[in-house]
C-alpha cells in the first residue's frame, strides 16, 4: 500500500445513523478514511465522535447506513470481528490488567505457545519487539499497576498495534500525555502514516490538528458539518464550525485584587513524594501550577487538601495554622477540591447531577429542613439556583449524571464548589476531555469567582490554560517547587525553561 | 404556522406497529424495571390455576406472610446500597431468636419476681443485643479493616449460626411467654395484625432515613463512588459501619417477629433468608453494583416471592421445586439488573 495522502480508500461510511432511545446519537453520517492520511475528528462533547468511532471498531452496531471496508461492504458484530478486518482503537478507557506486566499485557490474548502452554520467553520478546518497533522506552517486566497514565497510555497505543493494522482510532491520545510524550507520540503516528495505516484521531486539542492532521471532519449534534483539509484551514474556522458560532476569545481577561492569603504551604513534604514546598495563594487571584506529568503539582495540592500525609511543613489556612489537614475539616473551612479524574474521585455516576452537586455538601445549613433534618426540597433549589452560573440545563439536573456529556460532567463538578461557602477553588486539570465551548464557559466560572473575591489555584497539564489565566504560575519538577512566575515574566519559553533539569537540557 | 405543524406531521416517519408496542413498553421498562412485567405474569398465571388465589383472605395471608421477608430485605437493601451485601441475615434472625427466646425462659424461670412485661422486654433487648454484637462484628470488617463484604458476612453466618447452635443444642427453645406470642405474632390492632403494623412503622422510619437524613443520602454516595464521597469529605467507614448495624438490628426485629410467631425459639428459621432477601432487593431494582434502590419497590419485590411462593403453595408445588423457581428469578433479576444499567445508565 503506497503512503500519501490520496492513498487508497481504506474505509467509507454511507449515511450511518445510530439511536439511543430519545436520542439521534449520529444522524446519517458520511465518513471516508484513506490509506496513509490521518483524519482528525473534532466535535464538542455529545456531538457523536465517540459514538462514531464506536460504530466502526465495532463496539457498537449503526441503527442504520453502510460500512464499506476497502470498496466491499461489511458488518461486524464484535471489536473482535473488526480487529480481525485490521481496525484497532485505542479509547480513554484503559484495557489493562494492572496486575500482569507490561509485556503480558501485550501478549494477552494472542500469547505465543504450544499446546495450551504459554511460552514465556517468545512472549517476552514478542513484546520487547513491538516496543522496540514503536520507539516506546517502557521496561516490559514492570507491573502495569506500578506505571503512571501517560506510561499505560504508551503500552495501550502498542498493545493496539499488535498484528496487521490497517486502520488506527486514537481516542484523545494526549489527554494524559506530557508535550515530550505527545512529540513522542506524534513521531509514530508518523511513521505509521509512512507506513500505509489509516489513522482516526480524536482531539480537543486545536493546536494538535495542524500538527498532525492531514483532514478533519466536524461534528456537532451527531452531524456531519464538514471535512476540511487541514493545511488549508484555520483554527479559528474550526472552532466556528464546531460550535456553529464564532468564537473570539477562549480565555478571559480576569482581573486580579490580591488580598489576604487564603492557603500558605510552608516547606511542605508529603509522603507522596513533594519535597520542602513553600506556596501561598491569597484572595482575588489565580495561581498557575505548572510541571510535567508526575512533577508532583498535584499532589502538593492533595497533600494541603487532606488526602496525602504531610511528613513536613506548616499549613496555613487564613493566617492560622492547621496541624493534620483532614478533607472534611479542610471542605468545611471552604477549600473545594476538584480532582482530576472525575470518573474516579469525582462523580456518583448513579446519582442525579444535582445530588452529585451538593455531594458532601449536606451539613450545609441550606440543606435544612424540618427540626434541622436534611431536606431534600432544599438541596433541589439550591441546586437549581446555581445551574445556571455554570451553564448547566436545568433539565440535566435530575438525569443520573453518568448520562451527561464529559463537558457537563465537568460542570456539575465545578458548581459543587459554588454549593458551599468556599474561599478556595483548587483546579485540578479543570478542562480534561472537555471541548472549547465547555471549556469557554468553564474559564467563565473562574473569572467571575475570582473577581468575586475567592482563591483559585489552577494546576493543569495544559500549558496555555496556565499561562493565559493565571496572574501567577508556580512551576514544579520532581517534588519540588523550582519557580514562581508573575506578570510579564508568565511566558511559555519561561515555564518550559524550568520544566526539565538545567543539565538535562544542555544535553 | 399552522401550515408548517402540518407539514412536520407529515413528514414524520411512520412507526411500524411493533414500534408503537414497544415504545411505552421501553418507557415503563426504564422507569419501573423488570418487576411490574414479572407481577402481571404471575398474577395470572397463579389466578388462573388456583380459585382462591386472589380471595381476600388469601392476599391478607399473603401480606401477613410477607412481612418478615420484607423487614429483612430493608436491611438488606441497605448493604446493597452500600455496595456490598449481608449473607449474615440469616444466621442473625437465629441469633436473635435463640438469645431473646433463652432470655425471656431464664427471666421468667419459676420463683423470678419479675412482671411478664419486663421478661418480654428483657427478652427483647437481649435479642437486639446479641444481633448488634452481630452487626458490629460486620461493620467493623467491612468498614475498618476492609474484609470484602461478601466474605466477611459469609464468615459470621457461620460463627453466628455455630453460637446459635452451641447455645441450644439444637434443640427449640421452648416455654416462652404466652403473651409474648399474643401479643406479637397474633394480635391483631384495627384488623391488621401486630407484625404488619412494626412493618409500616419501620417503613415510615426507613424512609426518612433514606431520603431526609444525611447518613442516607451519604449511604446512595458511597455506594455509588466511595471513592468520590471520600474526597466529598463523607466519612465512608462510618456510614458503611452504621449500615451494617442498622441492618443487624432491623433484621433482628424481624427476629423477634417471628420468634413469637412460631412460639420457641428456633435456630434454622432463616435458612433461606439471605438468598430470599437478596432476591427480594434486586427484583425491586437494587443494583448489585451499589448506589441505587428504592424503598417501595423492595417492598415490592418481596410482595412478589411472598405471592410466588403463596401461588406455588396453592398451586400444589412442592418446596424442592419452590427453591429451583427462586434461584431462577434471582438469576433472571440479576441479568435484568445488569441490562437495565448498560441501556439507561451507559454503566457496565
Amino acid at each position: 500500500m503506497q503512503a500519501s495522502a490520496d492513498g487508497a480508500l481504506a474505509l467509507e461510511l454511507h449515511a450511518v445513523s445510530k439511536k439511543y432511545p430519545g436520542v439521534l446519537a449520529l444522524d446519517r453520517v458520511d465518513f471516508d478514511l484513506r490509506a496513509g492520511e490521518v483524519h482528525a475528528l473534532f466535535g464538542e462533547n455529545g456531538a457523536g465522535k465517540s459514538t462514531l468511532i464506536s460504530v466502526i471498531s465495532g463496539v457498537i452496531h449503526p441503527s442504520s447506513g453502510r460500512i464499506e471496508l476497502g470498496g466491499s461492504e461489511v458488518s461486524f458484530d464484535s471489536v473482535r470481528d473488526a480487529r480481525d478486518l485490521g481496525i484497532s482503537a485505542v479509547f480513554q478507557e484503559f484495557s489493562l490488567v494492572p496486575l500482569m506486566t507490561v509485556a503480558q499485557n501485550l501478549v494477552l490474548g494472542d500469547e505465543p505457545g504450544r499446546a495450551g502452554f504459554i511460552d514465556h520467553r517468545a512472549a517476552r520478546l514478542r513484546a520487547l519487539e513491538l516496543l522496540d518497533e514503536i520507539g516506546f522506552k517502557l521496561d516490559p517486566d514492570r507491573r502495569v499497576g506500578e506505571l503512571g497514565r501517560s506510561e499505560r497510555q504508551m503500552v495501550e497505543i502498542a498493545k493496539a498495534l499488535r498484528g496487521q493494522v490497517r486502520i488506527l482510532i486514537l481516542d484523545e491520545p494526549t489527554a494524559s500525555l506530557t508535550e515530550r510524550e505527545t512529540e513522542q507520540l506524534f513521531t509514530l503516528v508518523d511513521k505509521l502514516k509512512r507506513q500505509g495505516v489509516a489513522i482516526i484521531y480524536i482531539t480537543h486539542r486545536v493546536a494538535e490538528l495542524q500538527r498532525i492532521a492531514d483532514r478533519v471532519t466536524v461534528l456537532r449534534d451527531g452531524r456531519k458539518i464538514g471535512t476540511v483539509s487541514a493545511r488549508d484551514t484555520t483554527i479559528d474556522r474550526l472552532v466556528e464550525m464546531m460550535v456553529g458560532r464564532p468564537v473570539n476569545e477562549v480565555y478571559p481577561k480576569i482581573e486580579s485584587r490580591a488580598g489576604e492569603p487564603v492557603l500558605e504551604l510552608q516547606g511542605i513534604s508529603s509522603m507522596a513524594g513533594v519535597h520542602d514546598a513553600w506556596f501561598n495563594v491569597r484572595a482575588g487571584e489565580v495561581v498557575g501550577v505548572a510541571g510535567l506529568v508526575g512533577c508532583g503539582k498535584s499532589e502538593l495540592m492533595r497533600a494541603a487538601y487532606g488526602l496525602d500525609r504531610i511528613s513536613a511543613g506548616i499549613v496555613r489556612w487564613c493566617g492560622a495554622p492547621v496541624s493534620r489537614p483532614k478533607v472534611r475539616d479542610m471542605l468545611r473551612r471552604g477549600f473545594y477540591y476538584l480532582p482530576p479524574d472525575r470518573r474516579e474521585e469525582g462523580l456518583i455516576p448513579v446519582l442525579p447531577s444535582g445530588d452529585n452537586m451538593a455531594l458532601g455538601q449536606l451539613h450545609n445549613i441550606q440543606f435544612r429542613g424540618w427540626l434541622g433534618s436534611f431536606d431534600p426540597r432544599k438541596r433541589r433549589d439550591v441546586v437549581r439556583t446555581q445551574a445556571p452560573r455554570i451553564q448547566l440545563a436545568e433539565r440535566n439536573l435530575g438525569k443520573p449524571v453518568a448520562l451527561l456529556s464529559g463537558g457537563n460532567q465537568q460542570k456539575v463538578l465545578f458548581g459543587r464548589g459554588l454549593v458551599g461557602a468556599t474561599k478556595l477553588f483548587v483546579f485540578d486539570e479543570p478542562t480534561v476531555g472537555v471541548d472549547v465551548g465547555t471549556r469557554a464557559a468553564l474559564y467563565q466560572v473562574i473569572k467571575e469567582l475570582c473577581e468575586a473575591g475567592a482563591a483559585v489555584v489552577v494546576v493543569s497539564s495544559d500549558l496555555p490554560e496556565v499561562l493565559h489565566l493565571s496572574h501567577r504560575v508556580y512551576v514544579m519538577r520532581q517534588g519540588r517547587i523550582v519557580a514562581e512566575l508573575q506578570g510579564g515574566d508568565i511566558s511559555e519559553a519561561n515555564v518550559l525553561a524550568h520544566f526539565f533539569e538545567p543539565d538535562e537540557k544542555a544535553a | 404556522m399552522k401550515s408548517s405543524i402540518d407539514a412536520a406531521s407529515n413528514t414524520a416517519p411512520r412507526r411500524s406497529p411493533w414500534q408503537a408496542v414497544l415504545a411505552p413498553l421501553d418507557f415503563l421498562f426504564e422507569k419501573l424495571g423488570v418487576l411490574p412485567f414479572l407481577m402481571i405474569a404471575a398474577l395470572i398465571i397463579f389466578s388462573r390455576l388456583s380459585d382462591n388465589f386472589l380471595s381476600e383472605q388469601n392476599l391478607l395471608n399473603l401480606l401477613r406472610q410477607s412481612v418478615y421477608l420484607i423487614l429483612v430485605a430493608l436491611g438488606q437493601m441497605l448493604a446493597l446500597i452500600s455496595g456490598g451485601f449481608d449473607l449474615s441475615v440469616g444466621t442473625a434472625l437465629a441469633i436473635t431468636s435463640v438469645v431473646g427466646a433463652q432470655t425471656m425462659v431464664q427471666l421468667g424461670a419459676d420463683g423470678s419476681a419479675l412482671g411478664v412485661v419486663a421478661v418480654i422486654a428483657g427478652g427483647c433487648l437481649a435479642g437486639l443485643g446479641a444481633v448488634a454484637l452481630l452487626g458490629c462484628v460486620n461493620g467493623i470488617g467491612v468498614a475498618y479493616l476492609g474484609v470484602s463484604p461478601f466474605i466477611m458476612t459469609m464468615a459470621t453466618q457461620s460463627i453466628g449460626f455455630g453460637v446459635a447452635l452451641y447455645l441450644t443444642g439444637g434443640v427449640p427453645v421452648s416455654g416462652l411467654p404466652m403473651q409474648f406470642s399474643d401479643w406479637l405474632g397474633f394480635a391483631s390492632w384495627l384488623g391488621i395484625p401486630v407484625p404488619l403494623w412494626v412493618t409500616i412503622v419501620v417503613l415510615g422510619l426507613f424512609h426518612v432515613l433514606l431520603s431526609r437524613t444525611r447518613f442516607g443520602q451519604n449511604l446512595y454516595a458511597v455506594g455509588g463512588n466511595a471513592r468520590a464521597a471520600a474526597l466529598s469529605g463523607i466519612d465512608t467507614r462510618r456510614v458503611l459501619f452504621i449500615t451494617y448495624m442498622i441492618c443487624a438490628l432491623i433484621v433482628g426485629v424481624a427476629g423477634l417477629l417471628l420468634t413469637a410467631r412460631l412460639e420457641s425459639g428456633e435456630t434454622n428459621i432463616g435458612g433461606t433468608m439471605a438468598l430470599e432477601s437478596i432476591a427480594a432487593c434486586v427484583i425491586g431494582g437494587v443494583s448489585l453494583r451499589g448506589g441505587m434502590g428504592r424503598l417501595h419497590n423492595v417492598v415490592f419485590g418481596c410482595l412478589f416471592i411472598g405471592l410466588v411462593q403463596n401461588g406455588l403453595n396453592l398451586a400444589g408445588v412442592g418446596s424442592y421445586l419452590q427453591m429451583i423457581v427462586l434461584g431462577g428469578l434471582l438469576v433472571v433479576a440479576v441479568v435484568s439488573d445488569q441490562f437495565w444499567l448498560r441501556r439507561y445508565y451507559r454503566i457496565g
